[in-house]
């Protein structure tokens, strides 16, 4: 097993559709390279996902960061704005801001906070109104 | 089932397909939401969609899908046949809805599946 934590970041750009979901593409490779088990894996894909698109489609920009450990992924996301109003309101399953343009590319389901969090052993989203979002995940690998 | 089998049975047209590749589908998933899609399709199936957009190589990528069919004569833009080339991506068009699609799977032998919670 890994005896360091391996750290990486990704930054994310917003409004940029074509790229979205490359980072995540890139943590997963990361995931299955150090031979984590697919389910692990696949929980990982869809929150690193989740979390990209949200800064993407709803932030004006941010990153993604990654640390390994021997035990579990820890994942992270910030942002620098527009913050959250209500977390409660956007934890709910259906709850998007997302504009009719955007729905009709087949995201702001609000779908995304949900399963994140769905997936996750641990879960954690502070905002601020006017300084950002910031998103703290943990998922564990199952061996120690 | 492999996917040469459906692309033939079904009459698709193939839009991207890497070379020497042929994979294996066991199963099926519908919807043009993505995130419903990512929470839900499971490995080594086929989806139909009618977007189009490159974001949909990314949740094949990640879902690690068997193939997109695009239903309803729908064109990928082109810079999703870029992605798709770039990550091995195989990419169908087919001028039948989604449901026929569906239809025609199911006759087949190919079921809908789903990622359980
Ligand atoms: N990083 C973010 N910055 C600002 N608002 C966000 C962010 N992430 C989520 N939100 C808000 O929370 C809502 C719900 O998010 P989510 O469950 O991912 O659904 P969706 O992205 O489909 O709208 C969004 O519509 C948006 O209003
Ligand atoms: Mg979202």
């Amino acid at each position: 097993m890994l005896q360091n934590k391996l750290s990486y970041a990704f930054p994310i750009e917003a409004s940029d559709f074509t790229k979205a979901g490359d980072a995540a593409g890139k943590i997963k490779k990361i995931l299955k390279l150090a031979g984590l088990p697919a389910t692990v894996i696949r929980r990982v894909a869809i929150i690193a996902y989740e979390a990209e698109m949200n800064i993407v489609i709803h932030s004006v920009g941010g990153s993604l960061s990654l640390d390994l450990t021997s035990t579990r992924v820890e994942m992270a996301s910030q942002d620098n704005g527009p913050g959250i109003p209500d977390i409660d309101l956007a934890l709910q399953e259906g709850y998007s801001t997302a504009s009719d343009e955007v729905r009709a590319l087949g995201f702001g389901a609000g779908m995304g906070l949900p399963n994140i969090r769905r997936n996750a052993d641990h879960f954690c989203i502070q905002s601020e109104v006017g300084v950002g979002t910031n998103l703290e995940v943990w998922i564990d690998i199952g061996v120690s | 089932m492999k996917i040469s089998e459906i692309e033939e049975l079904l009459e698709l047209e193939p839009l991207n397909k890497p070379q020497g590749t042929d994979p294996n589908v066991a199963g099926g998933y519908a919807s043009d939401l993505l995130s419903d899609v990512m929470g839900k399709a499971m490995a080594d199936t086929v989806w139909i969609t009618i977007q189009a957009h490159p974001n949909i190589v990314a949740v094949a990528v990640l879902v690690e899908l068997s193939a997109i069919i695009l239903a309803n004569g729908v064109k990928p833009d082109q810079k999703t046949l870029e992605k798709a080339k770039e990550q091995d991506v195989i990419i169908y068009g087919s001028n039948k809805s989604a449901f026929t699609l569906a239809g025609e799977l199911y006759k087949a032998g190919v079921l809908g599946v789903r990622k359980q919670e």
